[in-house]
């Protein structure tokens, strides 16, 4: 059956909508296969803008390799503003692709990218804009397989009740892996309809179907236990590791928009894994272990990147990127092939050590410098170490004393607000930090003239970390530490105005907890704020927390659990967490001791350099760090 | 902090004149400068950069067709560290470009050709007097169109109001129109029910925009199209006040014993899909 392109209808409507042109597609490297010659159809989704989404790796990594493969076609979608969805809903035009302008229902499968929760009502927006029905169990042989992926995904018990299926860890694999069964399935004839695919697609082991569980609770609201509900579903699911990136130089042909996007870069993962520690960082846990790419690799995919794309500059992307085993050579080879190019090269998340203003040397040669961020994330000594964040005040002043003396006017400095067994003096120490660094900063430097910027998140607790038994921060104990550090930074005459203080306020934070560790009681409350108007909770100017808490309250009305209870509530040992049957390799009694190691504050070391302390993940996953050095070098580019 | 090395010098500068066809019409002024600076460098075009920290390309535009409006003939000029053959850079940059911003004409700048050593700046824009529009309004007959425009052309002042940067603005639309005419040929081999209006209309300050004659139409004759028209910029060149035509403004730039404007009209041949035409529209995703 043909599927015709709805752009003729839709573009006579485009100009009465803000910034037309993210809808029109056509991005340089774009594709559009024919539709009829495949045999499985992808609809990619990021669920947020497509300024935001549009640069999201992941989907630009599976676009490219389902588009590669014979009988694939992969397309790709995103959310729409509010504007847009008023002018689709007056007309009648439903969610579509930018690649072909096809209606996402007419795909075979329809992959949603989370990297926050924030985007499940906007998750919602597109499938009632696509024709599909909100519940999974009301949706039939004309709707396509809805998958969750990203990082959200390895809890994705709140959208239980909207997707048919989660996929937890790299994408790279098991895209490839259910496209297969889906090819399987419809060349057999589709037996046994969608039931039959998605008990396929769960007996395969890699992906979670959470209509295949029951999920039972006990009368004070905690869960009692999860367990299949048929023969042939595992009891556990396990995450996607792909081992040997060097095999997996993705993206190749990056996908370069006309419209103004959040990153306007070639970004090239170096590393994926981190081992460091963070007891908070959800990212460093479930991407374990560290598997590098070769700097050969690395150089191959940016002289290539660059060749498609015609960008000016070059994120080397990772969760700690300085610590590549061969980053200086890398950032020397690089720097030497581009310079005089005027091609800029950047490191983000880098750490504090005085080693990475050699990085950031190397890195401006080419010309542009762009600023320097540190993250030391805890203002006290006592919290870093809550925390695991292995940095002394003294290892950040001597770092910022060098990059000020090697002529940078201006830092930023990364931190958390509302950590676990925070007071408010380790928040108030953030100040004490700021003003040493700016005195460190004219004594090194002589100048006056010298800046920095204190940037700070409020932290959310997360599934699969240690801190995923801890009680988060109230929103109210947040905003007054907050408002006490800003009091201590404006109120100082000598530092105040060479210190920027950027913050939010605490109540989002509150409701990303909810949806972070929430079980699937609180798709009642994601519905109801969605009905309610909620979209783009990412978005301040369209989040509203009254919205949330109003919603969260009558949708849990007949529950024993409320708001509370899921955010500010601390956890004990044996409770039954919402997503203990999603494995992300970690031993949970690993998990459990490094959550009493917090509160002890005992540090632990990066086992890429110290024995392995058992987390757990290797093991149980079959996987293995993979780290150089290669002692390989990046040679001039030869002029064709 | 090291200061690197003194940006190479112009040593060639190009005029380009170029297009913004079917749905790429939907780009903004900052969108194609992206594009353009991203094409140029898969192009391999050897742009020169200013100096400073942040060294920008040296490309530069005149004027601009408004986001939504398409145009046959926008342009700009870009200065080179060698030189090149303009045919061959017309060819590469056209390539590196997404189908719809196409590059139909590249000439240099004829050194002295504005009676200086030196081009002056604006010189260039001076010699864009006029804008030949073609404005088709969907669901308009052609007769009401014809009413709507001779009760315009009639009227002697036509004050607009319009949100500018500067506030809130009035000014007279009809003194900028040099003429404006009914295409009722085209309009008869459209492929829905329409009119078509092509107009010359002089470039001033504060800018006639075609939305603002439209709104002049509204004014004097009750002209509402029932949807938002599609705005095509076919030319932009000196005008000629005894023919009402407008000159291809880069003539003076081409080489003496050259027919002018021929290098112009074999770029823009029939071979090229012309907006309008359902083909271009779908050249992007086909």
């Amino acid at each position: 059956m043909p599927v015709e392109s709805l752009f003729p209808r839709l573009e006579p409507l485009l100009p009465s909508v803000q910034k037309p042109i993210q809808y029109v597609g056509g991005e340089l490297n774009s594709q559009v296969k024919d539709w009829d010659a495949a045999e499985v159809r992808w609809a990619l989704m990021y669920p947020d803008a497509y300024e935001v989404g549009l640069p999201n790796q992941g989907v630009q990594i599976l676009y490219e390799i389902l588009n590669e493969r014979e009988g694939v076609l992969a397309e790709r979608t995103y959310s729409v503003w509010p504007d847009m969805e008023a002018v689709m809903r007056a007309n009648g035009i439903p969610q579509f692709t930018v690649d072909a302008h096809r209606p996402v229902t007419a795909f075979d499968v329809f992959g949603v990218s989370f990297s926050t929760e924030l985007g499940y009502t906007n998750l919602l927006t597109a499938l009632d804009l696509a024709g599909i029905p909100l519940d999974a169990a009301d949706r039939t042989g004309d709707h396509p397989i809805v998958v969750a992926g990203g990082h959200a995904a390895f809890n994705p018990e709140p959208i239980a009740d909207f997707i048919d299926a989660a996929v937890l860890g790299d994408g790279e694999e098991i895209a490839l892996g259910i496209t297969e069964v889906v090819r399987e399935w419809k060349a057999e004839g589709e037996p046994g309809g969608r039931d039959e695919l998605l008990l396929r697609l769960a007996a395969s082991g890699g992906v979670y179907v959470p209509r295949f569980y029951d999920v039972g609770y006990l009368p004070d609201g905690r869960i009692q236990r999860v367990a299949p509900n048929r023969p042939g579903v595992p009891w556990r699911i396990e995450k996607h590791t792909v081992m040997d990136l060097d095999q997996w130089p993705y993206p190749k042909k990056p996908l370069v928009p006309l419209a103004e996007t959040v990153h306007e870069r070639f970004s090239v993962e170096i590393f994926r894994g981190c081992t460091r520690g963070c007891r908070f960082c959800q990212a460093g846990m479930i991407t374990r272990p560290v598997r590098e790419r070769s700097i050969t690799t690395i150089g191959d995919m940016v002289d290539q990147g660059l060749k498609e794309s015609g960008f000016e500059e070059v994120g080397l992307l990772s969760l700690s990127s300085a610590d590549h085993s061969e980053i200086g050579d890398v950032a020397k080879g690089l720097a030497d092939r581009y310079e005089g190019t005027n091609t800029s090269l950047s490191l983000p998340s880098t750490r504090v050590d005085a080693f990475n203003i050699t990085l950031a040397n190397e890195f401006s040669r080419g010309g542009r410098r762009s600023g320097l961020t540190f993250a030391p994330e805890g203002g006290s000594e006592r919290m870093r170490k809550v925390i695991n964040k292995m940095v002394t005040e003294d290892d950040l002043i001597r770092t910022v004393t060098t990059a000020y003396e090697n002529g940078w006017r201006q830092v930023k400095l990364y931190f958390m607000c509302g950590l676990p067994t925070e007071e408010d003096e380790d928040v108030l120490a953030i100040a004490d930090m700021a003003k040493r660094v700016i005195r460190a900063g004219r004594e090194a430097t002589g100048r006056k003239d010298i800046r920095c910027t204190v940037s700070i998140g409020g932290f959310v607790p997360k599934p699969h970390t240690p801190f995923q038994w801890a009680a988060q921060c109230d929103h109210e104990t947040v905003d007054r530490r907050l408002r006490a550090l800003k009091d201590a930074l404006r109120g100082d005459k000598e530092y105040g105005r060479a210190i920027g203080l950027r913050y939010h306020d605490g109540q989002p934070s509150i409701v990303e907890g909810l949806l972070s560790r929430g079980d699937r009681r609180v798709g009642k409350v994601i519905r109801a704020v969605w009905e309610d108007g909620g979209r783009f909770d990412g978005w301040s100017e369209h989040f509203s927390y009254e919205r949330w808490t109003d919603c969260a309250q009558k949708a849990l009305a007949g529950e024993p659990v409320d708001l509370d209870w899921y955010t500010v509530r601390e956890r004990d040992e044996v409770e039954v967490l919402p997503w203990d049957h999603l494995d992300a390799g970690l031993d949970r009694e690993w998990l459990w001791q490094d959550w009493q190691d917090a509160v002890d504050e005992t540090e632990v070391e990066d086992c890429r350099w110290t024995p392995c302390y058992d987390c757990g993940v290797c093991p149980t996953m079959g996987t293995e760090i993979q780290i150089g050095p290669t002692g390989r070098k990046l040679l001039p580019l030869s002029v064709v | 902090m090291p200061e690197g090395p003194a940006p190479a010098p112009v040593t060639q500068r190009l005029r380009v004149r170029y297009t913004k066809r079917g749905r790429l019409r939907f780009t903004s002024h900052r969108d194609i400068s992206r594009a353009v600076e991203r094409a140029v460098r898969r192009a391999g075009i050897p742009v020169a950069f200013s100096g400073g920290f942040t060294p920008h390309p040296k490309i530069s535009y005149a004027g601009a067709a408004a986001t939504g409006v398409a145009s046959e003939a926008e342009y700009l000029e870009i200065g080179l560290t060698e030189t090149r053959d303009p045919a061959r850079v017309r060819a590469d940059l056209d390539a590196a470009l997404p189908p719809g911003l196409d590059i139909v004409d590249v000439v240099p700048v004829r050194a002295g050709s504005d009676g200086s050593a030196q081009p002056k700046p604006g010189a260039f824009t001076d010699r864009l007097e006029a804008s030949e529009w073609r404005i088709r309004l969907e669901g308009v007959s052609s007769d009401d169109a014809a009413a709507a425009v001779a009760a315009f052309m009639d009227a002697g002042t036509i004050e607009v109001e319009r949100l500018t940067k500067k506030g809130r603005r009035r000014f007279d639309v009809r003194a900028a129109v040099h003429s404006c005419e009914l295409d009722r040929r085209a309009a008869r081999a459209a492929d829905a029910p329409c009119a078509i209006l092509r107009m010359v209309v002089r470039h001033s300050t504060p800018a006639v925009r075609p939305d603002d004659i439209l709104t002049g139409l509204r004014q004097v004759a009750d002209l509402a199209p029932p949807s938002p028209p599609l705005v095509t910029r076919l030319a932009q060149g000196p005008l000629d006040a005894d023919t009402g035509g407008l000159a291809d403004p880069l003539d003076p730039d081409r080489e003496i014993g050259l027919p002018s404007g021929d290098d112009a009209e074999t770029a823009r041949g029939p071979q090229r899909p012309q907006p309008g035409d359902p083909a271009s529209a779908d050249a992007v995703s086909a």
